[in-house]
């Protein structure tokens, strides 16, 4: 035991000769580290660091054909190192001359001091923005006797413009980082500081990552003079800035500018798709803004003013509106109403025209119709029928279950829920839950009670982009890509998935072609609701929705898809309070459709009757 | 004679010394790194060099009661103070807070924050000791080897949990003792992993073919050496070879799956696989550039340039010895290290010269613990390590670590003191 112990004794030895050693090993690095190696001491005591974030250059955005549609211009900030600029301004003998530097920024002394404290709260030793987007007269001026400012100097970053002046609502605007942004951004990604810019809305806000690039530094020494010495370190503490991703959108700017001017003076929205891609080719919103307005120093009271007016410019109503969809409705209700097998394109059901119970007819046409002749006619009773005999289909064994499934189709039609696909601020719309009835009405109600939603209305709620992409889904004759506004990067990296996956909702084709024909009657068809808009070298196809709403006249609605073979385009229309569909919407839906295939439109009285035409709102000024 | 009176000749003055000089360096080591203009004075308890002060003090109240305790409570205590924390580790899985992707802080409220690992390596320190030191306990037994390997590892896989792998790591320190108190096949431990590291190190430089080459190369020439002189151990030297084999096989794989995206990054920079100075590398080369810049003897009390213009990422916790760097110089640097030396040789000296196995045992235990600690955070600041997020034992900013690193070395002295009187 005893021996045994004095050979472990020994073993102290080893442990104190690892310690010691290590301990000489890190003398020796530090040695070489900070006495040998001369490459860490250039920097001159009196010389201080300032550190210039180098600001990427947004991506740019263009639409489908390579037209530009944002660019960016440069503006300054002036920036300032509180620590080097209080030296100054605490020096007795040399003083920092604050009253000329006020007047030249057009500034009043407790502004100066205003501005200072929040440079100083946000950090003593880091630059701050001072003041952001310095006019160019300013800049010239100040930019000439900076030298007298230590701490003091001018950052170059961009704006955006936009020559074109349309598309607001879709390209979005990018702004200062608001409070609550950063503190997100510090608990993620962190990589944001105070007075950086990033996307507040539209595909600013969408592809903030890929347009915003990666900021860059570099590290300039700065003598007592405030001149900047060169770069520290010959540069080695530098970072590159890297140019943010350009996108080139699915829209077309010709077709949108063509769909703005013809919004001129109604409200609503024109939503175009492109249907063998789910690309938007219009997104138009009426009424909207000059993108322009909500750039520079100014952008804050624009947006005070436009969010101040009656007529609401900065929503987005193609997303945000959720209108009564009407009689386009239809659509929807028969293709689940066929897929069920509840009825078939030969049923045919009672219409008593206008003396039609429990719903009446608004449109005089023969009895009893059958599938063709109900959807040309838009026949009312027809519908309501149909959606009967759905939710009271015997194999779904109860009225509830037969309501749920009838709710779950609308749900893989994409009605009552968002796409989520790069359109920020969407809104879902509503088609009621079956446990909303059984609330509202204490579990008694039948396909009599909800039969408003037969006919598109009553609760029923969508968007603009959600009726477009049913007149896509019939188009396609079946299924849909989820309507995005990105057709690719500048750098040709993959866009999201979503955006690529073809959705099916389960509704056999056939149905959908019936369907498609049955749309083509409206145009083409003797009693065709749409008949006067008729092209003879486009076959267009297309539904009119008339639709109560509590807000006054009808709202005019319209989906439409052209050529029936292979369509080249799908869209919806909703002109608010424009009475019937076939008034506003289906000239509006069909000009579009001649615009983008033809590339012209030939009917110009049609043409100017539509962008002249105004509809008087209750709201306007 | 009184022991209270007795206590203050019998401790040993020389570790107090070198404990007090290394706080009061890190304490303005930390003043300097955080200074702030509108904030002068050193006393300002709303800065984090205030707050240090107050735990300086917590620190020395705590470990001057530890002195006036009673030497046998902390060995008949010590595996009750070990399940204390590792009870703690466990509420810390449970309702722990993350910070920087480990889950390792206990939030008490009025924005005091526990970190019960820094904590946890003294009660195992403890329980070791404990229970080596029973009579009955042969480290040459199996069961006992056992016993004694899971009192360091039940810990160390509970901190691995958390994500907190810069800790988990301080665990292995725990080697020193074992193989101190003979536990059979630590020294092979040892030179195993020092080649371990060695392999891993040349298979990531020079790939996996080149390794095989020479490992085959190696081969050959052991073998003809052994087929010639017909020696013995000719199936433990091909054994050992088939390890190494298998070893350099499995790096690729254990770098790729086992090890996070940072740990492969922070290895690749340190191997100069990976030049990304503003990237991964950025804490590193930052930190060099301080430390490197400081000179012989420092740009000065206050005057560091590179800390004081948060270059140094975590400049007051984990880089901590970039401000000691830059401010003291070579000079300052060089010290610190010295004072670090200094204080393991003392404690294994000092646990050399203890009758009972306990105190022995738990001296070399927190000379292990201290080392790794000084070896892998001052290795990280000038490049020899990769970045592992561990504080520097009395230096670094941080009341949990304060507190423990003072307890377990009052603990210590106060075992010294008493250790005449153990017979």
């Amino acid at each position: 035991m005893r021996t045994s112990n004095n050979i472990l004794t020994n073993r102290k030895l080893l442990v104190m000769g690892i310690f010691i050693t290590i301990g000489v090993v890190f003398i020796i690095r530090l040695f070489l580290l900070q006495v040998v190696d001369k490459h860490y001491k250039q920097l001159a005591d009196n010389n201080a660091l300032r550190f210039v974030t180098q600001y990427p250059a947004r991506g740019k955005v263009y639409d489908r054909n390579g037209n530009l549609l944002v660019f960016n211009e440069a503006v300054y900030d002036l920036m300032v190192v509180p620590r080097q600029a209080m030296e100054k301004i605490k020096d007795t003998v040399n003083p920092f001359d604050t009253i000329m530097f006020c007047h030249l920024l057009e500034i009043d002394k407790e502004s100066f001091i205003d501005r200072m404290d929040k440079a100083k709260k946000e950090s003593y030793f880091k630059p701050s923005p001072f003041m952001t987007q310095v006019s160019k007269e300013n800049y010239a001026h100040i930019a000439e006797v900076l030298y007298r400012f230590p701490g003091f100097y001018f950052q170059t970053r961009t704006v955006r413009h936009y020559p074109n002046a349309i598309a607001a609502h879709t390209l979005g605007d990018i702004g200062e980082i608001s409070k609550n942004e950063l503190d997100k951004d510090k608990e993620g990604e962190n990589y944001y500081r105070q007075g950086d810019y990033i996307g507040k809305s539209g595909i600013e806000k969408s592809y903030e990552k890929e347009l915003r690039g990666v900021k860059g530094l570099k590290v300039m020494m700065v003598d007592v003079h405030n001149r900047e010495m060169g770069s520290f370190m010959e540069g080695e503490l530098d970072k590159e800035p890297v140019a943010g991703k350009d996108i080139y959108l699915g829209l077309d700017s010709e077709l949108q500018a063509y769909g703005e001017k013809l919004m001129v003076g109604k409200i609503g929205s024109i939503v175009a798709v492109e249907p063998s891609t789910g690309q938007i080719l219009a997104f138009v919103t009426s009424p909207t803004y000059d993108p322009n307005l909500l750039v520079g120093r100014d952008r804050g009271k624009h947006y005070k003013e436009l969010e101040a007016d009656p007529m609401k410019p900065l929503l987005n109503r193609a997303i945000s509106g959720t209108y009564p969809p009407g009689s386009t409705f239809k659509t929807v209700v028969g293709l689940i109403a066929m897929q069920s097998g509840s009825i078939t394109p030969a049923t045919c059901f009672h219409c008593s025209g206008q003396a039609s119970m429990p719903i009446k007819c608004t449109h005089s046409h023969g009895s009893s119709p059958d599938f063709a002749n109900a959807i040309m006619n838009s026949c009312n009773p027809y519908f309501y029928e149909s959606f009967k005999a759905t939710i009271n289909n015997p194999k779904f064994g109860g009225i509830k279950e037969g309501y749920q499934y009838w709710k779950d189709m609308t749900y893989k039609l994409g009605l009552g829920r968002k796409f989520d696909t790069d359109i920020p601020y969407e809104r879902k719309g509503n088609i009621p839950e079956r446990e909303y009835y059984d609330k509202m009405y204490n579990g008694q109600w039948n396909s009599v009670t909800i039969r408003s939603l037969g006919i598109g209305q009553g609760e029923v709620l969508v968007t603009p982009l959600q009726l477009c992409n049913i007149a896509a889904l019939i188009a396609n004759e079946g299924y849909y890509y989820p309507p995005h506004l990105i057709k690719c990067f500048g750098d040709s990296t993959a866009i999201p998935e979503v955006m690529t996956t073809k959705v099916d909702p389960g509704i056999d084709p056939k149905h959908v072609r019936t369907m498609k024909n049955g749309l083509r009657t409206v145009f083409s068809g003797p009693a065709g609701t749409a008949r006067r808009y008729e092209l003879k070298d486009i076959p267009q196809c297309g539904k009119t929705g008339t639709a109560q709403n509590p807000h006054g006249n009808y709202h005019s609605n319209f989906i439409a898809f052209a050529p029936i073979d292979n369509p080249k385009i799908a869209l919806a229309v909703i002109i608010e309070n424009g009475g019937y569909g076939a008034t506003w919407a289906a000239p509006i839906a069909s000009l579009m459709i001649e615009k983008y295939i033809r590339g012209y439109t030939v009917r110009e009285d049609l043409e100017k009757r539509m962008m002249e035409g105004r509809i008087s709102y209750k709201n306007e000024r | 004679m009184n022991e209270r009176n007795s206590i203050i000749g019998k401790i040993d003055w020389l570790t107090i010394l070198i404990y007090f000089a290394l706080v009061i360096i890190g304490w303005f080591s930390i003043f300097s790194a955080k200074y702030d203009e509108m904030h002068p004075s050193i006393f300002d308890l709303s800065q984090v060099y205030g707050k240090q002060l107050i735990w300086i003090g917590a620190s020395l109240l705590i470990g001057f009661v530890i002195l006036l305790v009673d030497a046998k409570f902390f060995n008949a205590f010590s595996l009750w103070i070990y399940f204390f924390f590792l009870a703690s580790l466990f509420v810390v899985l449970v309702y722990g807070k993350a910070t920087k992707g480990a889950t390792s802080w206990i939030d008490l409220g009025a924005g005091v924050k526990f970190q019960p690992s820094e904590f946890a390596k003294m009660g195992t320190a403890l329980a070791l000791a404990g229970y080596l030191g029973r009579l009955d306990v042969d480290l040459q037994k199996r069961k006992n080897q056992i016993i004694a390997a899971l009192i360091v590892l039940a810990p160390m896989a509970l901190v691995l949990l958390q994500n907190d792998t810069g800790s988990a790591i301080v665990f292995v320190s725990f080697i020193f003792v074992l193989y101190r108190e003979g536990f059979p096949g630590t020294g092979l431990v040892m030179v195993g992993g020092i080649l371990a590291i060695l392999l891993f190190v040349l298979t990531l430089v020079w790939s996996q073919t080149i390794m095989y080459i020479i490992l085959g190369s190696l081969l050959v020439v052991f073998l003809t050496y052994y087929l010639i002189t017909k020696k013995k151990g000719l199936v433990k030297m091909l054994a050992v070879f088939a390890c190494m084999f298998v070893f350099v096989f499995s790096v690729d794989y254990a770098f790729n799956k086992v090890l996070q995206e940072h740990q492969r990054n922070r290895i690749l920079v340190l191997l100069g696989q990976l030049d990304d100075p503003q990237g991964v590398g950025y804490n590193v080369h930052q930190s060099k550039i301080a430390i490197g810049s400081g000179g012989f003897s420092g740009k000065g009390f206050l005057q560091g340039t590179q800390t004081k213009y948060d270059f140094v990422p975590e400049q007051h916790t984990d880089f901590i010895f970039c401000t000691v760097g830059e401010e003291g110089g070579f000079m300052g640097t060089a010290i610190v290290v010295l004072l670090y030396v200094a204080l393991l040789v003392r404690i294994i000296v000092l646990a050399e010269r203890q009758r009972s196995t306990f105190s022995r045992v738990y001296g070399y235990s927190i000379a292990g613990i201290l080392f790794v600690h000084v070896a892998i955070n001052i290795g990280m600041t000038i490049g020899l390590v990769p970045v592992i997020g561990i504080p520097l034992p009395f230096l670094s900013y941080g009341g949990s670590s304060m507190l423990a690193f003072t307890m377990m070395l009052a603990i210590f002295v106060k075992q010294d003191a008493n250790r005449l009187n153990i017979l």
